[in-house]
């Protein structure tokens, strides 16, 4: 848990009431939309189809009980009872009043949330590993540098003018869940043979119309030079990135016109002209910000208490331990992920009653704590495993107990053609409906990790690109269509996946991925070849036979 | 940004006005009575480039009532019922095509 400081607490208010002040003038005619669009953009509020669209920021991923119950309030007050939980560890509510968006982002400020950094041209939500302080291995807490580079960005001149948005994420495991590969930077945290912490650089990676996997600029840097060398990077990007054409605005695209020795070169050259301005960490900041992230007072527990002992006959509980458990770094204790993607439910989606519920249930058993992470699940960061039992039937009466994490039905979509206005195609009903098709747990356990990802344009939102199998909507001649490619991955072996064939008309996606899986199920040597390795081993043609000869 | 009037419009068949109200972002329809309603049965209904012109212009002039007023195609049937002329139009006027949440059991 992060203890924000009065100086946040006094920036948050204050947004707060300018924007309130933004919005009266925006109602009463005083400020046109193309004079508003900034501001709203900057406040986190996008219009949609239907309606306004307001972009919640969840710095880190980490909530706290009563942060998520105030995003349930909001849910409930200003919303339709419901908000989505995206890809970047922020929230979107679909149905927000303008009106009445300043008392959402007041209510909100309370708890000490906002929506600063979620659009816009600038430094948005630095995201990072949703096990971030309990995964096992782990180098240290990288949210002490997520909030270390958040506290730098915010609103500094220096990133709040980018040609275009700017997204970091960092981890500091081996296997990396905050997919620093497609990010504008990634930085994983480890400690060099001399035992120093510090970065490996990545940078230029990302989705979207032209994806690039990113590349390592510097193979480390110390802890305490990561700010003055993420800003040479910045100045760099500023300094030739291109305004005139938001396609090419991207840093990714910086990076593959200049090649990356070129661009590397220049942030060296950069980072050395700028010597020493203040922006070397001592060690008291360091530690200053380390000591505002709490920990609970863990007890000691045993490793396998009688509560697990007992439950282990019940095959219910015992999937689901199998599948949504996960080791956690104090013995006694596990992660726990909770589901947001139940058979025939938009993915990603919690309704109030059941965040309400989840902050309970996190007070509860998991020291009031909960994150989430990229693949648009919730988790439970410190559940004592004798509490595993109740933990699972609370959670099974609120629906929350899908056992697929991983799984075929574990699926990253966007909001797609229903809500966005971007959109070519609908995500959400295509994910719906393989939710259906691979309801039964025994197949989708058979079929073993299998990420699916889902995106409505080529925007790439629901990161198809990396999914193992990745689907995208187009639009041909006023219908949906969508490409499908396999073989992509999000980890620290990111890579994009490769496209089988011409796109499938929209009622025919479903058996087209159900012969994908079949394929495999055929093809693969042994059951524990994950999908993405058999493609690997294959190539896509064997696939794309399947598919195609038949259509 | 160019102003929606700044683009060359040209309508291949009939065509209404839509944008969303300012106030709560409801999906509206401008209407002949140079006004706004929720109801595409209400639109004003255009058959050519000239009359779309002047609708959006009308349309954009009422920045305080409305954002984003664009020319969308609309399906007449035969009783003059108006349906919407591309599955997105379907989608803002009709809603989701999703059912919500499952209600847990
Ligand atoms: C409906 C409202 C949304 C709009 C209008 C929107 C718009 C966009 C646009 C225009 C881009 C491309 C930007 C670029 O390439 O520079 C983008 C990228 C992205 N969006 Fe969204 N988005 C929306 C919702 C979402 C949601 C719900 C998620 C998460 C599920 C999401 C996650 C992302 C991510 C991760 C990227 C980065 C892809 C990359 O690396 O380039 N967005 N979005
Ligand atoms: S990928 Fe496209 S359709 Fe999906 S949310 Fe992003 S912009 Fe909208």
């Amino acid at each position: 848990m992060y203890a924000y400081d009065e100086l946040d607490r006094t920036l948050i208010n204050e947004r707060v009431s300018e924007f309130r002040d933004q919005v009266k003038r925006r109602l009463s005619g005083e400020l046109t939309e193309d004079e508003f669009k900034m501001l709203r953009l900057q406040n986190g509020v996008y219009l949609q189809l239907h309606a306004y669209m307001f972009r919640v920021a969840i710095p880190y991923g980490t909530l706290s009980s009563k942060q998520l119950r105030a995003l349930a309030r909001v849910g409930r007050r200003y919303d339709r009872g419901y908000g989505h939980f995206t890809t970047r560890q922020n929230i979107q509510f679909n149905w927000i009043k303008l009106a009445e968006l300043p008392d959402a982002l007041a209510d909100l400020a309370e708890v000490g949330i906002h929506a600063m950094q979620t659009s816009g041209n600038n430094m948005r939500n630095v995201t990072s590993d949703q096990w971030a302080g309990v995964a096992p291995g782990e180098v240290e807490d990288p949210r002490i540098w997520s909030e270390i580079l958040r506290q730098h960005t915010t609103l500094h001149p220096e990133f709040s003018f980018l040609p275009r948005k700017f997204k970091i994420a960092i981890t500091a495991s081996e296997h990396d869940r905050a997919a620093i590969k497609v990010h504008d930077i990634g930085l994983r945290l480890y400690k060099n043979a001399e035992g120093e912490t510090g970065f490996e650089v990545l940078v230029g990676g990302g989705l979207g119309r032209t994806p690039f996997i990113g590349k390592t600029i510097k193979p480390f840097v110390h802890g305490r030079d990561i700010l003055s060398y993420v800003e040479a990077i910045l100045r760099v990007y500023n300094q030739y990135g291109r305004r005139d054409n938001i396609y090419k605005a991207r840093i990714k695209i910086l990076v593959h016109e200049l090649g990356i020795e070129k661009f590397a070169r220049e942030v060296d050259e950069e980072w050395k002209q700028m010597g020493d301005v203040g922006l070397t960490l001592d060690h008291s900041v360091i530690e200053e910000v380390r000591s505002r992230f709490s920990y609970p007072a863990y007890e000691k527990l045993p490793h396998m208490p009688d509560e697990l002992k007992q439950a282990a006959h019940d095959p219910l509980f015992e999937r689901w331990r199998g599948n949504s458990v996960f080791p956690h770094k104090v013995q006694g204790y596990s992660i726990v992920t909770i589901s947001l993607k139940p058979v025939g439910a938009p993915p990603g989606d919690a309704t109030s009653d059941q965040m309400d519920a989840v902050a309970d249930l996190a007070d509860r058993y998991s020291f009031g704590e909960i994150r989430v992470g990229h693949e648009q699940n919730l988790c439970l960061p410190h559940v004592a495993k004798r509490d595993l039992p109740q933990l699972w039937k609370a959670l099974d009466r609120i629906g929350l107990a899908t056992p697929n994490v991983n799984l075929v039905t574990d699926i990253i979509a966007c909001p797609g053609l229903d809500y966005c206005s971007l959109a070519n195609a609908r995500s959400i009903p295509i994910a719906q409906e393989l939710t259906r098709r691979f309801a039964n747990h025994d197949t989708a356990e058979l079929i073993g990790r299998l990420h699916i990802n889902i995106s409505g344009c080529i925007n790439a939102c629901g990161h198809h690109h990396v999914g193992h199998i990745g689907i995208l909507g187009v639009e041909k001649n006023g219908e949906e269509f969508y490409q499908i490619t396999i073989g992509g991955r999000a980890d620290e072996g990111a890579q994009m996946g490769t496209l089988i064939g011409p796109a499938i008309p929209y009622a025919e996606v479903a058996d087209v991925i159900e012969d994908i899986v079949e394929a495999y199920l055929a093809l693969r040597d042994r059951p524990e070849e994950l999908f993405v390795d058999a493609v690997k081993r294959l190539g896509v043609e064997p696939f794309k036979e399947r598919v195609y000869a038949t259509r | 940004m160019t102003s929606p009037l700044q683009q060359k419009i040209k309508i291949t068949g009939p065509s209404m006005v839509t944008a969303n109200r300012t106030w709560d972002g409801v999906v509206i329809y401008r209407t002949a009575q140079q006004g706004w309603s929720a109801n595409l049965s209400d639109a004003a209904i255009v058959r050519t480039s000239d009359e779309a012109r002047t609708l959006l212009g009308e349309a954009t002039a009422d920045d305080v009532g409305a954002i984003g007023p664009y020319i969308a195609p609309v399906e007449l049937k035969d009783g003059g019922e108006i349906k919407p002329g591309n599955l997105r139009e379907h989608i803002r006027s009709e809603g989701l095509t999703i059912d919500l949440l499952p209600v847990p059991a």
